[in-house]
């Protein structure tokens, strides 16, 4: 069972790899990944640095090509698959149909993954993706532990699963809300409620605002923690009541359901946080390497130790965390 | 131009969609699309009771189209799916990929619906070697894309090999998630919803604190608060465009299909409703009204 971690930058990459990650995942500085944020990814010569880096070490390197790409510049999307490739990528990670085929016909010996973003949440959808030459999808957050039960002994193809991280409650690749708002999507801009759209309003009585492109997301008495806007964590009104209408500021945590997916033949572990710094990738790393490394060495006996929920909750958002959809009673 | 209903997206009791259906026949629409597309614990109409309005909607002259579910998790929404792609008779919409292997089999032309993530010619081009006849335009796409793509010279060249549908009236799927929104706006579990959904044949509102409403709850699925509405839009979709999508409201959908009729070339253009938009269409955020 892999242990898959994110990197935004060299600096991520290299923590992850000295705490313990099987392989790392990254984006180029352009539209062509679902976390297009400035500051974050790497270019051509960052890219080559990283797999040289990775694999100095014995590890994977998985680069995420994940958006869909737009009529007029799907040459970009096309120069992203060559230039991954060209770095030493081992695995691309990709969502669109034209780009999949793109790869395979081009590169028939790079490993393909299905991105999450291509929202294959059941066994016939992982079927049609087969034709793309993908050996393993990365399943959704919206499906509960019992279907990730069902695809996993429905089909031959290896299976990814989100452990820890932001909870996206929306099957993606196919959530408008962040467009709706803002003219920007992860599927058309590679991000979801951009921060360039985000703006925060401090009422005389210390009461804080936050803003998505002047829609009124949240609003923080002074004792209260204030969370980034992402739309659907905002506190809306419906009927008479103000809350949390689609879902609370938490993070996704399922350290205690590892002996389960262990148990599935879950190919791999993937840890949410391209847009997270060096300091959480180390830390996120070491608890789930450690937790891995038990879970393998003896399945039964598996507990979660105290100390590796601490740590975690101190970097959830909200320092909350939830088994969101793989717990049927969250839906 | 055609126009079509797009399938139910509420949750109505089977009486009101069979009213529903029966002013659809005496209607002027071309195109019927037919079947639940949002939660399959949705069961007031079953296959059959589908199939006998397909049958009904057909002999009034209507084309029928059945459209599958949206968000396919458990093994049991796969076999109820197979039935609607095994149907032998209408043309299916395929709101998913999953939905493509099974209408394969049978090497019948289908529908991509709006969900299916086709964002370019290339995509565009495989759906068609798949069989796909129809496609429908992501409802976030804008018709500056849509022109793009179109002038693409390997979708250009066979252009009349399908068609281009455009969701142009109603509250937009935007979102579909594992969780019911309405179940939870009731403090249900999603187990125990005793089908809350039937109570909001127009789904629940949602509003920011400030009073504007942003999403319309309708189950698993988040819609967007505004009602689209492209009436006005219709005389730049001339030449892009070849069926125009109206999504059953509870009232008005026909008044609508007139007023919409009535519009094609630019003649009778609607004052929109303060809770229109038309963003989307014209390249901006999803929620914005812009006037003419």
């Amino acid at each position: 069972m892999e242990l898959l971690c994110p990197a935004g930058s060299m600096p991520a990459l290299k923590a992850a790899i000295e705490h313990g990650a099987d392989a790392v995942y990254v984006g180029l500085k352009d539209e062509t990944n679902a976390r297009h944020f400035a500051g974050l990814n790497l270019d051509q010569a960052g890219l080559t640095e990283a797999a040289r880096y990775v694999h100095q070490h014995g590890k994977k390197l998985h680069v995420a090509i994940n958006t869909f790409a737009h009529a007029d510049t799907f040459e970009n999307w096309r120069r992203a698959v060559d230039m991954a490739v060209k770095a030493g990528a081992d695995v691309l990670i990709l969502a669109d149909m034209a780009v999949l085929a793109y790869a395979a016909d081009r590169y028939p010996k790079v490993e393909l993954h299905l991105s999450v973003q291509a929202s294959a949440t059941n066994a016939a959808a992982i079927e049609f993706y087969k034709q793309f030459g993908v050996s393993r999808v990365v399943l959704p957050r919206v499906l509960s532990m019992n279907q990730v039960r069902a695809i996993a002994r429905t089909t031959d193809i290896k299976l990814e699963v989100f452990a820890f991280g932001s909870l996206c409650i929306m099957a993606e690749g196919r959530c408008y809300l962040s467009s709706y708002m803002t003219g920007e999507s992860p599927n058309t801009a590679g991000a979801c409620s951009p921060a360039k759209y985000v703006r925060w309003d401090e009422a005389d009585d210390g009461t804080l605002e936050s803003r998505l492109n002047n829609i009124l997301i949240d609003r923080f008495a002074p004792d209260e923690t204030a969370g980034y806007p992402t739309l659907c964590k905002g506190r809306f009104k419906v009927g008479d009541d103000t809350y949390h209408a689609l879902e609370e500021p938490t993070s996704l945590n399922t350290l205690s359901l590892l002996p389960e997916l262990y148990k599935e033949g879950i190919a791999s572990l993937k840890i949410e946080g391209r847009q997270r710094s060096p300091a959480y990738v180390a830390q996120i790393t070491q608890v789930w390497r450690q937790a891995i490394d038990a879970v393998m060495a003896n399945p039964e006996q598996f507990a979660v130790q105290e100390q590796w929920d601490h740590v975690l909750a101190g970097l959830s958002e909200g320092s909350q965390t939830t088994l969101g959809a793989y717990h049927r009673k969250w839906k | 131009m055609k126009f079509s209903l797009g399938a139910i997206q509420y949750f109505w009791p089977k009486q009101v969609v069979e009213n529903f259906y029966q002013q659809a026949a005496d209607s002027s629409v071309d195109i019927v699309y037919l079947g639940e597309t949002v939660c399959s614990k949705r069961r007031e109409l079953k296959f059959d009771d589908y199939m006998a309005i397909a049958h009904m909607l057909r002999e009034a002259g209507k084309q029928v189209c059945l459209s599958t579910m949206t968000l396919l998790e458990a093994p049991s929404e796969l076999r109820e799916l197979r039935k609607y792609c095994d149907n032998g008779e209408f043309l299916v919409e395929a709101n998913d990929v999953g939905a493509i292997p099974y209408l394969q089999e049978h090497k019948v032309p289908f529908v991509a619906g709006a969900a299916i993530n086709c964002y370019n010619q290339h995509t565009l081009r495989k759906l068609m070697s798949l069989g796909m006849s129809r496609w429908v335009m992501p409802v976030e796409l804008s018709r500056e894309w849509l022109a793009k793509l179109l002038q693409q010279p390997m979708v250009h060249d066979v252009r009349d090999c399908f068609e281009v549908e455009v969701f142009a009236l109603g509250h937009m799927p935007l979102a579909w998630s594992g969780r019911c929104f309405t179940a939870r706006s009731e403090n249900r579990p999603k187990d125990q919803c005793e089908l809350v959904c039937i109570n909001y044949p127009e789904g629940r509102p949602v509003s920011s604190q400030e009073g504007q409403q942003v999403f319309v709850l309708n189950g698993i699925q988040t819609q967007s608060g505004s009602r689209y509405n492209l009436v006005n839009q219709l005389p730049n979709m001339n030449g892009l465009v070849d069926v125009v999508r109206l999504s059953p409201q509870l009232v008005g959908t026909f008044d609508w299909l007139e007023k919409f009729r009535a519009n094609v070339a630019g003649s009778a253009p609607q004052k929109l409703d303060k809770n229109d938009s038309n963003g989307y269409w014209l390249a901006l955020a999803g929620l914005v009204q812009q006037l003419d």
